[in-house]
């Protein structure tokens, strides 16, 4: 970290109100993701591909998920990142 | 706030170039492909099984310590944090060994077998937990960029205290997990080798030890990448396999529904077994036996006593063969010492028939999501919203227990940059799924074929993997004939989960080589996660104890000194502890992530979310959070209760497992953080350093 404790500029603090945003964001969606399965688990419970499909959901979907939301967190910073760069330079 | 970088920078950063190591891995990826193909040959060639597994278990352990000794190290950039220049993958491939530990290698497949659907919460809350760390604390704990956890409290909110609390939280958290790892190292160490379980503590120590000691977070990054290779295709083998020799098919993942849904026609035709029904019967009558003698002990003991010796008479004055006499002589004397032993042993007798009186041998249906009925009668509904909100609390605490692990945070301060610490939550996310998503269908598919090939069978045509596991400890696994038919019916068959992945290769028919492979994954498992959460201890103690508040003069070389030795003591308690054989000790790893959760996770949180958190917050926040959890498992969980002698029969809160008691810890511990810091003047200084933890990355 930069030893100077200067206050964000307002591109910095661009960038945080807008990371924050995109963390909420894919904080709901893995709520939703992690708990909705449960909640509607015999709803769920109908087959698909010889399993129930909260079944498949659980032991399968739902990780896979989790891994494609941390890409997309990893990607959506990336770009953020990007901007903020280009805003910089201009 | 210094920066470290200055000297890490000056060690030439082209020994790490990405592309050498990439080169040095794949060298060797292929030697260990090739040790594995010459260990298969070798046993075609009629090598003898004491030295495929010796070479197994030795082989691996030699690469460890090799890897150990070319890092050695006294730098403590190099020692803390691995020089901070671990690429993004090797990093996620550390944090996934770091992660998965025997917990995760053996026992999840074994509670998967178990107890079906209501196993998945592992699954879901030991992976879902890695998006909180990377949405709210992987990146900002890069930024922030020290050594350790409670040096981020310590800075934070500016004051000594939040550290100390933090090396208190994390000392005890990572204690009591090390103890459980060790404890796995010697029991495989011993089946694997045949050495008494002591001298598998040891040698297991041995192989800890020669990484963390030696090369600290460095050694320890670079062994937890080979170890992740081992462990992942050792855990991959016997599920191909199963999966092939089961449907041709080499995608288990795919195939498990399949299986799934055979497995659901042969649990109907076992429900509707007669003799699975006269086992159950079998198992009631004596439960009940147990259950008269119990009225009045003393009575029984000695009726009891009376009978034997009876019997042991009638046999020797009928000239009957040696063999029964010995019989008659051994009940008589295997009858309890006096009435207290006799009650202790007595109701446990009771207990454990009584578990075998509930069908499919107590396993639940394994396609059946959640206990009871929500749409049937008022108890089949309270069963059903009971095991639903007890998955769900325990997905939780997994969840954000993960998020509050000091090991697994610790190793986001070894990537180069924020940007490598981010991709680094991916990669392990994806390095740790690949083994989670593969579990669940190696429960599904060993349990396909012990209800094919094992239930049903006669007593004397039993497959060679039952005799020889209920001959090295019947605790592990027996089987009886109880309706004394001379088949084996579920209900007769007594497993526990934990060997089911040692035994795996063994069920499925697989070469003796498989079944050593298996043992050297779990191995890794347990050694790498042993590794890193002793680091995490000793570095708690040495750097955040000694150097931040005992002796901050103390010179690099001297706190990396002081760090070793609190390792080896550390190490050395963990093993003592260890071979005092706590059984207890694996018991208490899910209550360790409800204190994770309760505590660590909610200070880092808000300490990166919320300027106005201040020092008393956080301070009350994580007390506040121990306590709760704590007193609820302490008082509510069975086993430790009996140990403390506490009341029995605390009634539970909403029905909620003791485990997962961070249910009740987590959001007391915000509550209290928020409270008394708004009650409590705010810091000033704490704004600005929250700032410069959120400020991008300029480059």
């Amino acid at each position: 970290m930069s030893p100077s404790l200067q206050p964000l500029s307002p591109a910095d603090a661009r960038h945080w109100r807008r990371s924050r945003r995109l963390a909420a964001v894919l904080t709901l969606i893995w709520l939703a993701v992690s708990f909705g399965p449960l909640l509607f688990a015999r709803d769920l419970g109908f087959e698909f591909a010889g399993a129930p499909l909260v079944i498949w959901l659980c032991s399968q979907g739902v990780p896979i998920l989790y891994v494609v939301l941390v890409w997309r967190y990893e990607r959506g910073m990336e770009r953020l990142d990007a901007q903020h760069r280009a805003g910089h330079v201009d | 706030m210094s920066t470290e970088l200055g000297g890490e920078a000056a060690e030439s950063t082209a020994a790490f170039s990405g592309a050498r190591i990439n080169r040095r891995y794949l060298l060797c990826l292929a030697g260990f492909a090739v040790f594995v193909a010459g260990m298969f040959l070798l046993e075609r060639a009629g090598l003898s099984r004491r030295w495929i597994a010796a070479i197994f278990l030795l082989g691996p352990v030699v690469l460890y310590a090799s890897i150990g000794l070319s890092c050695r190290t006294m730098e403590p950039a190099e020692y803390f944090v691995g020089g901070r220049r671990v690429p993004a993958v090797y990093n996620g491939m550390a944090i996934g060994a770091d992660w998965m530990s025997v917990a995760s290698f053996m026992g999840l497949t074994g509670i998967l077998y178990m107890t079906g659907f209501g196993g998945l919460a592992y699954v879901m809350g030991w992976t879902g937990g890695f998006c909180l760390i990377a949405f709210g604390l992987a990146p900002y704990l890069r930024k922030f960029g020290q050594y350790t956890i409670p040096d981020f409290l310590g800075e934070r909110f500016g004051s000594p205290l939040p550290r100390l609390v933090g090396v208190l939280v994390c000392a005890l958290i990572c204690f009591v997990y090390v103890v459980a790892q060790v404890y796995g190292v010697g029991l495989i160490t011993s089946r694997l080798t045949g050495f008494a379980f002591e001298i598998g503590v040891l040698v297991g120590l041995g192989g800890i030890l020669v990484c963390s000691f030696l090369g600290g977070m460095r050694a320890v990054t670079w062994t937890q990448v080979a170890q992740y290779v081992i462990l992942l295709v050792a855990f991959l083998m016997p599920v191909v396999w199963l999966s092939v020799k089961q449907t041709g098919v080499p995608l288990p993942q795919a195939v498990a529904g399949y299986q799934l849904q055979k497995i659901t026609e042969r649990e109907q035709a076992l429900l509707a077994d007669p003799s699975e029904q006269q086992v159950v019967a079998a198992y009631r009558a004596e439960a009940s036996r147990y259950a008269g003698l119990l009225r009045n002990v003393d009575q029984s003991l000695v009726d009891e006593r009376r009978a034997a010796q009876v019997r042991l008479d009638e046999a020797i004055a009928s000239h009957a063969p040696v063999r029964d006499i010995h019989a008659a002589e051994r009940v008589l004397r295997a009858l309890p010492r006096d009435a207290e032993a006799a009650r202790e042993s007595w109701s446990r007798a009771r207990d454990a028939a009584e578990e075998r009186t509930r069908p499919l041998a107590g396993m639940p249906p394994h396609a059946q999501a959640f206990a009871g009925d929500p749409q049937g009668t008022a108890a089949e509904r309270g069963a059903f919203d009971n095991s639903r909100i007890n998955f769900m609390a325990l997905v939780f605490c997994l969840m954000a227990g993960t998020a509050g692990m000091p090991h697994i945070l610790a190793r986001f301060y070894t990537t180069r940059d924020v940007r490598a610490a981010r991709q680094s939550v991916t990669w392990a996310v994806l390095f740790i799924v690949l083994l989670y998503i593969s579990a669940p269908a190696l429960a599904v598919l060993l349990k396909f074929e012990v209800l094919n090939s094992v239930v049903g069978v006669r007593f004397d045509r039993l497959p060679a993997w039952i005799v020889e596991w209920s001959r090295v400890d019947p605790t592990l696994l027996s089987v009886t004939d109880i309706n004394r038919d001379g088949i084996l019916q579920l209900g007769e068959l007594r497993i526990n989960g934990d060997i089911l992945v040692l035994a795996a290769p063994e069920i499925g028919g697989m070469p003796f080589s498989v079944s050593c492979l298996v043992a050297a994954g779990a191995l890794a498992a347990a050694l790498s996660t042993a590794d890193g959460l002793l680091l995490t201890t000793a570095n708690a103690l040495a750097h955040d104890l000694y150097f931040k508040v005992l002796d901050p003069g103390a010179s690099p070389t001297r706190r990396v000194a002081v760090s070793k030795v609190v390792l080896l003591v550390v190490a050395l308690l963990a093993a003592y502890i260890a071979t005092r054989r706590p059984a207890a000790i694996l018991h208490l790893v899910t209550p360790v992530f409800s204190i994770a959760a309760a505590t660590i996770f909610p200070a880092l949180i808000l300490g990166v979310f919320w300027k106005r958190a201040n020092l008393w917050g956080a301070c009350a926040g994580m007390l506040a959070g121990l306590a709760i959890t704590l007193y609820y498992f302490v008082t509510r969980d069975p086993q430790l209760q009996a140990w403390w002698g506490g009341r029995v029969g605390l009634p539970l809160w909403w029905g909620i497992q003791p485990g997962s008691a961070g249910v009740f810890g987590v959001p007391v511990a915000f509550a209290a953080a928020i409270v008394v810091s708004l009650c409590t003047p705010a810091q000033p200084q704490a704004s600005r350093w929250v700032d410069e933890v959120r400020r991008p990355d300029q480059a």
